[in-house]
């Protein structure tokens, strides 16, 4: 029985994961006065894939073929540590993921899955230690509340958010200009079913980010408050996307620094209990 | 007059001392079966008969080590582990670099043991005796100036040996010149020894008696651990990498025992075994993949002939064994759940979080300062395995000797598999191991282990993970529709390992995000034939070693001037030695009588 449900909580992420991108997407075409594309665009993206076949570069081995698969069970894996509340894990599960998608970029042998693999890797470093941080609050001061420690936290965590989701102004999900590009360009030489799995991997870390900045201060069992904040949390992105252009690859360690430092605040707002 | 050795308290098989004996006998056993393969079509007869007899020797002292309970045996057995090892070093002894690297070890550790000889003194001449309880009695009713200063000795003693920033300089030179099994050992259990002598020493013999001892070690730790990883990351000697990954690795682990003794002082002993259960969790784990790593190394060093990163490529195809191997070492290393490097720092970072939560106050917004900082390290630590593992074993060989690469014997397989085993076991077991070690842990801090019901959650959903993927794969390899085609290069065909990215870029964002530290510097040469073509390029990037350019080689300027400033006093006449003589005579005599 207990099964059956963790299978079915499972499945219910991996169906609104694309749906949360596509209203991300839709919101930001809004707010640059286009029409936008359909909500359900992301699904049906993931269906041409799927049906398409895989093309293998040919100087990779096992690893470029295995690793999609493992950053999708990873990235799965990350909706049962939100289940059983043990969030201690999620850095160590999200390292799982990146490094096996950092290992087959370099695989493929090209010079962009090695940028794309060395700034993942280099952009990672410094949103774990503010991830960390904002674990910890969640350890010392369990929410959901409006205090200042959660707020700071969620401040931090919308830093975090912005760096591990790829968006702007940390990366651009938009262009496909190799040379700016951090995660797509680890994802160049992989096509048809493997690609639709590291979309919708991305895709649920993406819902897992935002559902834990939601659960700062919004408890998760009330589903109608549940997504009014994850439309909240999709529209900040939105603003910011659209408001913001990218940084340049070594200011973004500001940026998240800056992130980690707000979460340190915070730590100390837990610790003094305000 | 009582016995300086007392037979019946010589040997101490506490659990502590027999945890240690495990993790030397599990690497030994390996790194011996390794060795056998490893050593032979490059060294014969009465040298090979030699470096092993030397080998098993050096691992005998180690054992040894931890099982005396006679301060001055342990000193005698410390000096005859590092001559050993000193040997073992030296096993190239025809090249220049393996000369030097021993000199510097053996320098630097001797100065360490200088530190160890004058502390366990110390405190004879208060106890009367070496035995351990003995010493530990006289500790407790000694002054506290003499105890801060008993417990500086001892950690710049054994911090020598263990390679804590800053006294870590002779380890990325020691252990990529020492065979590989031989490296294996330093880096995975000799210098573990000198923890055991700091737990040993600080925590048993002479008691923590003031908060800010075990702020130090934390904070000795957190710097280590960044250090080293950076140093690591920006090195494309594969063995080198690894000798500074070890540093970080000590750096982590004596983190938890800072921690173990920042708790211990604020009377949470629970706490204190708590983290003291992770920081020897993570010795353990450190010794297995880092002494899997460093076989692997050698693996590749014999299979291509180079350990530059640059020159290597593809090996995954060629050496499917050692790139396995290698692959669970690094996940291991990186904390990559379920094996056992996730389950320690997992713990770690446990032990600093419910620690935050019980220390009241400004130490508690430090703890959170660690857990960032072994947050930070975990990230950069992986992008370095990432990177060694990727332009070592994936994509094309960019050299002839890699393309032309074999795989290692059988003996030397069988050396890796048996601990690559152990670093996935470590990880699956974690809770049983865990218990274990907090019994371990809880002899030492005197308190009733913490249970460890936390972590078997987590290592189901570990289960899972790997359950899930391994069934992914499956689907996968079935495969529908697979086709083998070019990597893309923005419509360009011709590409060849030329193309690849290689460890010096991987490592480049680092290189500018840390240029505050690492100093770097270029070169470049162009070599032009006309006015509008280049005909050659040379560039060459560099990192500036501050605390050898600054700290030692200013030292060694002082020590060397010093020198030429005394050489007056050698004027070659015999009577002006013989006087000399005398007068130290006279000096001595005079100390003496003083004490």
């Amino acid at each position: 029985m207990q099964a059956l449900t963790v299978i079915l909580y499972l499945l219910l992420a991996i169906g609104l994961a694309p749906l949360l991108s596509g209203v991300i997407a839709r919101l930001k075409n809004n707010l640059r006065l286009r029409a936008g594309q359909s909500i359900l665009q992301p699904y049906r993206n993931l269906r041409k894939l799927l049906g398409k076949e895989e093309i293998v570069p040919e100087n990779s081995s096992w690893l470029f073929r295995a690793a999609p698969a493992i950053v999708f069970a990873a990235s799965l894996t990350l909706f049962l540590l939100l289940r059983t509340n043990s969030l201690l894990s999620v850095i160590f599960v999200l390292a799982l993921g990146r490094f096996f998608l950092a290992l087959a970029a370099l695989d493929a042998g090209s010079a962009f899955g090695g940028i794309g693999s060395s700034r993942e890797m280099f952009l990672a470093s410094f949103v774990e230690p503010a991830a960390c941080l904002v674990i910890l609050v969640l350890y010392l001061a369990p929410g959901p509340a409006w205090s200042v420690a959660h707020i700071l936290a969620g401040l931090a965590l919308l830093i975090v958010v912005l760096a591990e989701t790829a968006r702007q102004p940390v990366d651009n999900q938009e262009t496909h200009l190799e040379l700016t590009m951090v995660h797509e360009a680890m994802l160049l030489d992989h096509s048809g079913p493997a690609l639709a799995l590291l979309l919708l991997a991305a895709q649920i870390k993406q819902l897992f980010w935002l559902v834990l900045l939601v659960s700062l201060f919004v408890p998760l069992t009330a589903l109608l408050p549940l997504g009014a904040g994850l439309l909240a949390a999709a529209l900040v992105i939105a603003l910011i996307e659209v408001g913001i252009a990218k940084y340049r690859l070594f200011k973004v360690p500001d940026l998240l620094v800056f992130g980690s430092i707000l979460a340190l605040l915070a730590v100390a707002g837990a610790l003094l209990g305000v | 007059m009582n016995l300086l050795i007392n037979i019946n308290s010589l040997v101490v098989l506490d659990p502590f001392a027999l945890f240690f004996l495990t993790v030397i006998l599990l690497i030994s056993f390996p790194a011996l079966v390794y060795s056998l393969g490893y050593l032979q079509p490059k060294y014969s007869g009465a040298k090979l008969l030699t470096t092993q007899l030397t080998t098993v020797a050096f691992i005998l002292s180690m054992a040894l080590l931890v099982i005396v309970g006679n301060a001055l045996v342990f000193l005698i057995v410390w000096e005859l582990m590092t001559l050993l090892s000193y040997l073992l070093i030296l096993t190239d002894s025809e090249s220049d670099a393996a000369v030097n690297a021993a000199s510097l070890y053996i320098i630097m550790t001797h100065c360490g043991t200088a530190f160890l000889t004058a502390a366990i003194f110390l405190i004879y001449r208060h106890s009367g005796s070496f035995d351990l309880p003995a010493m530990a009695a006289a500790c407790q009713t000694m002054s506290p100036l003499l105890r801060n200063t008993l417990f500086f000795f001892f950690l710049i003693g054994f911090g020598t040996k263990a390679g804590v920033v800053p006294l870590h300089l002779w380890l990325p030179y020691a252990h990529p010149q020492a065979p590989s099994h031989i490296s294996s050992l330093m880096s995975g259990v000799m210098i573990k020894t000198a923890l055991y002598g700091l737990i040993r020493f600080v925590f048993l013999v002479l008691g923590i008696s003031s908060l800010w001892w075990g702020i130090t070690v934390l904070t000795l730790g957190i710097i280590s651990a960044l250090i080293g990883i950076i140093y690591a990351l920006m090195d494309k000697q594969l063995k080198r990498l690894l000798a500074y990954s070890s540093v970080e690795n000590i750096g982590l682990i004596l983190l938890g025992i800072g921690l173990a003794m920042i708790l211990t002082r604020l009377n949470l002993p629970g706490l204190a075994a708590l983290a003291l259960t992770a920081a020897l969790y993570h010795l353990l784990n450190h010794a297995v993949f880092k002494g899997l790593l460093f076989l692997c190394a050698g693996s590749v060093q014999k299979g291509t002939g180079t350990l530059n990163l640059e020159k290597l490529g593809g090996l995954i195809k060629t050496m499917p064994w050692t790139a396995g191997f290698f692959l669970v070492g690094a996940m291991g290393i990186s904390a990559l759940p379920p094996l056992n490097g996730f389950v320690s720092e997992w713990l770690l970072l446990q032990a600093l979080f419910t620690g935050g939560q019980s220390v009241p106050g400004l130490p508690a917004l430090y703890l959170a300062l660690a857990a960032a900082a072994i947050a930070l390290t975990g990230g950069l630590t992986a992008a370095c395995f990432v990177k060694a593992f990727g332009i070592t074993f994936l994509a094309l060989p960019r050299s002839q000797e890699a393309a032309e690469a074999r795989e290692a014997p059988r003996t030397m397989i069988f050396g890796m598999a048996f601990l690559a085993a152990a670093v996935v076991c470590l990880g699956l077991l974690g809770p049983t191991v865990f218990n274990v070690l907090a019994t371990v842990a809880g002899s030492i801090c005197r308190a009733a282990p913490p249970p460890a019901a936390f972590l078997s959650s987590d290592l189901t959903i570990c289960f899972v993970l790997a359950l899930g993927s391994g069934l992914a794969i499956g689907h996968f390899s079935n495969g529908q529709k697979v086709r083998v085609g070019r990597t893309w290069a923005c419509g360009y065909y011709e590409t060849g390992s030329r193309n690849e990215y290689t460890a010096t870029a991987f490592s480049k964002p680092f290189r500018i995000a840390f240029s505050f530290f690492l100093l770097p510097f270029r070169k470049t040469e162009k070599v032009k034939d006309s006015f509008y073509h280049v005909k050659s390029f040379v560039y060459e990037t560099y990192t500036t070693k501050i605390f050898k350019e600054y700290l030692y080689d200013a030292g060694l300027g002082l020590v060397l001037r010093g020198a030429r400033f005394f050489k007056r006093a050698q004027a070659g006449s015999i009577h002006l030695y013989l006087s000399y003589i005398l007068a130290t005579l006279v000096l001595l005599a005079l100390l003496v009588r003083a004490f």
